[in-house]
């Protein structure tokens, strides 16, 4: 029985990530900002699994209280995974610095923060292993959502940065990018069916990757052929496409 | 997000905005933001008692907030369904107190509709294991109501079909269970005097229900199959059972996987499937120990069983007549039998005492049939109203798509009481439906007449 630590616990695809954990009989940490919501999540893990669920206030934008949130958990975590994410508005945040600042802190400097204090942990007992959860948004920019997707490709790149490094001590870094899933984020949106995955997809994906230390993962195969053919498109026809 | 909803029946069907929520603060916030709404659950009541042009759905407020495995007291929020409740508390050794015929549905609609199952002449309906709940009422404000405390809330709110506010927080009693097998009893009866007699006969059984044929004429008019059951013990169980008497019963589902046309349908099929139904059990008198899903949900076996009965839809006409009115449930059986709407589904019942606000359930025998929508038929369950109603009987709201307002309050003696509570708790309307606004019971429209329409439903008839 490992402990898996959940950052952002509260959306539906932590919550998903935390069931497909505890449901294998782990112990599990909820961290999010909320620390009221996670009380219910916490109740319905520990008795629908039998298992230790316990919940950890967290907020990802609160960087300076990052490593002193690591130092209090009363066990240290086996696994991490960084589920939190912020999708915003890209039309509200080409105007509004607010927003954008929200979007970027939220999906890079917020994970970037946290897993530095994560990875170091790690390094130093030479255990553990971290799984990032970024999106296929950060492969290339388009219109609709470049803020969004840059933040994102900050963050892919973090991880495969974070990968390489930790090699060397022996720690394994997941980066996982699932494409259209169905969540209370992409509520407001109409997603192609076959495109979009459930959140206990994502889960079932996550939890293999791990164990298979896998580097890379997609949630839908096809995603990853999606991906490489919207990256070889040049850039001269690229910008002139509407996406 | 818009979308067509319907319930079981697949009648009426309607165009809805529908909003989901996973935790308290939103659900707060969604009570108080939204004008006028109904709360729907899994959508597995029959007709139209969760549709309304604005729905907030708690499925996704599914989570377990506690269980006393010591004492099986089970506290839950409002859209965790049946289902994942039983993987949960069978295991320990724990069973629902009450249990429809379907696991799928959510806690917040069991008790909205006070839900009875096969014991309910022993154990009553749903909310008589209710220790206590909370709503929240169109203020947003959150009380927390029980048998002691805000006794007239919650006494309107179980069965209320969600016209008080939003049931959010449920904490009930569970039933101790030594294994998860049942000890079942099928017996067959040659006709509806022979049913009527194994019913007494049997009454000390803790789970009875019986299937009934009602296209047969003549001798064997009413043959049924009565079915009984107890929760196994350890000692009726055979050696591979008693490995694990506890044990979760393997999912094996089918879908039905698409709309069967309606005319597939018809009298003659019936008789044929009431003739094969009644003549598979060669013996009089079958005994064995099953699991608990083929005994209490043999057609949650089949998902989406409901598209057999075409795209129009179909409705269960369920009602209730008092013990000593036997010789209504003989007129209403007649009459279903000369008009050919007998059903694959006919379910006969005893219901023991109960003494509720608005809750279905009373003391009498209960029939339930399933028949699919066709043009000509509300008259005819107008007519069948009408005889129900002459022999004090009455209708239940969660299977209703179509009485009409002078049925429901000749059948429910206090429902002036309950539309003053409704009214109190309720008071401009905001917990509606397309049910509510057809028996007016919703608070300030019955005298504006700003009655919803149900869009699609017409045209659904003729099809």
């Amino acid at each position: 029985m490992s402990t898996i630590l959940i950052l952002g616990a509260a959306s539906d695809m932590a919550m998903a990530i935390a069931n497909k954990y505890a449901a294998e009989g782990h112990a599990i940490q909820l961290a999010a900002r909320n620390a009221q919501r996670l009380k219910a999540l916490q109740s319905d893990i520990a008795i629908r699994h039998n298992v230790t669920c316990t919940a950890h206030e967290f907020d990802a934008l609160n960087f300076t209280a990052h490593q002193a949130f690591f130092d209090q958990l009363p066990v240290k975590p086996d696994i991490t995974i960084c589920v939190f994410g912020y999708l915003g508005e890209n039309e509200t945040a080409r105007a509004n610095w607010a927003e954008s600042e929200k979007i970027i802190h939220t999906n890079y400097t917020g994970a970037v923060s946290i897993l530095n204090v994560v990875s170091n942990y790690y390094a130093a007992q030479k255990k553990g292993v971290i799984a990032g959860i970024s999106s296929v948004a950060g492969e290339r920019g388009r219109q609709s959502n470049y803020i969004y997707g840059s933040a994102k490709a900050g963050f892919t790149a973090y991880l495969s940065g974070l990968r390489n490094r930790m090699f060397h001590e022996g720690i394994h870094v997941v980066s996982v990018q699932p494409g259209f899933v169905y969540t209370a984020m992409t509520a407001n949106l109409t997603l192609p069916p076959l495109l979009t995955a459930m959140p206990e997809q994502v889960a079932n994906t996550v939890y293999k990757a791990v164990a298979k230390k896998k580097n890379v993962v997609y949630v839908k195969w096809f995603w990853r052929w999606i991906m490489l053919i919207i990256k070889s498109i040049p850039e001269f026809m690229f910008k002139k496409l509407k996406m | 997000m818009k979308k067509s909803i319907a319930n079981w029946g697949n009648y009426p069907v309607m165009e809805s905005d529908e909003q989901q929520f996973s935790f308290d603060d939103q659900l707060v916030q969604l009570v108080k933001k939204t004008t006028h709404f109904i709360p729907r659950g899994n959508g597995r009541c029959y007709g139209d008692a969760s549709l309304a042009p604005q729905t907030i759905s708690t499925l996704k407020y599914d989570k377990i907030l506690s269980f006393d495995t010591a004492t099986g007291v089970f506290e839950c929020q409002s859209g965790l369904v049946l289902d994942k409740i039983l993987e949960v508390i069978v295991p320990k050794g724990w069973f629902l107190p009450v249990t429809p015929g379907t696991k799928f549905i959510t806690v917040g609609g069991a008790v909205g509709s006070d839900v009875h199952g096969k014991n309910h002449h022993v154990d009553g309906s749903f909310s008589n294991h209710i220790v206590d709940m909370d709503v929240i009422l169109s203020s947003g404000e959150v009380v927390t109501c029980s048998p002691t405390e805000h006794v007239d809330l919650f006494e309107a709110t179980c069965g209320g079909m969600g016209l008080t506010g939003m049931i959010s927080r449920v904490k009930f009693r569970l039933k101790k269970i030594e294994t998860s097998y049942i000890k079942q009893k099928q017996i067959k009866a040659d006709n509806l005097e022979h049913i009527i007699q194994l019913f007494e006969e049997y009454q000390h059984y803790t789970y009875s229900v019986a299937w009934i044929d009602c296209l047969k004429k003549g001798k064997g008019f009413g043959r049924s199959i009565l079915i009984l059951g107890e929760h196994a013990t350890v000692n009726d169980l055979n050696e591979k059972q008693r490995k694990d008497p506890l044990q979760l019963p393997k999912k094996k589902q089918i879908t039905f996987p698409f709309n069967l046309p309606s005319w597939v349908l018809n009298a003659f099929t019936v008789k044929a499937f009431n003739f094969l139904y009644y003549g598979k059990n060669f013996k009089k008198e079958i005994n064995n120990v099953v699991g608990y899903e083929p005994f209490y949900y043999p057609l949650d076996a089949i998902l989406h069983w409901n598209r057999g009965y075409g795209k129009p839809g179909f409705v269960q006409y369920q009602f209730v007549i008092p013990m000593h009115a036997k010789q209504g449930l003989i007129e209403i059986l007649k009459r279903i039998s000369d008009k050919g709407l007998g059903s694959f589904l006919a379910v006969l019942k005893v219901f023991g005492k109960q003494e509720s606000l608005i809750s279905f359930p009373e003391e009498g025998y209960t029939l339930a049939l399933d028949i699919p929508v066709r043009k000509g038929l509300f008259e005819i369950l107008d007519e069948l109203d009408q005889i129900v109603l002459k022999y004090g009987g009455r209708l239940y709201m969660s299977k209703d798509a179509r009485m009409k307002p002078e049925v429901l309050e000749a059948g429910y003696p206090r429902l002036d009481e309950f539309k003053a509570i409704v009214k109190k708790y309720n008071p401009d309307g905001k917990f509606r439906s397309v049910q509510s606004d057809r028996l007016l019971l919703t608070p300030g429209i019955a005298t504006t007449g700003s009655r919803v329409q149900v869009t699609g439903a017409k045209e659904q008839v003729n099809a």
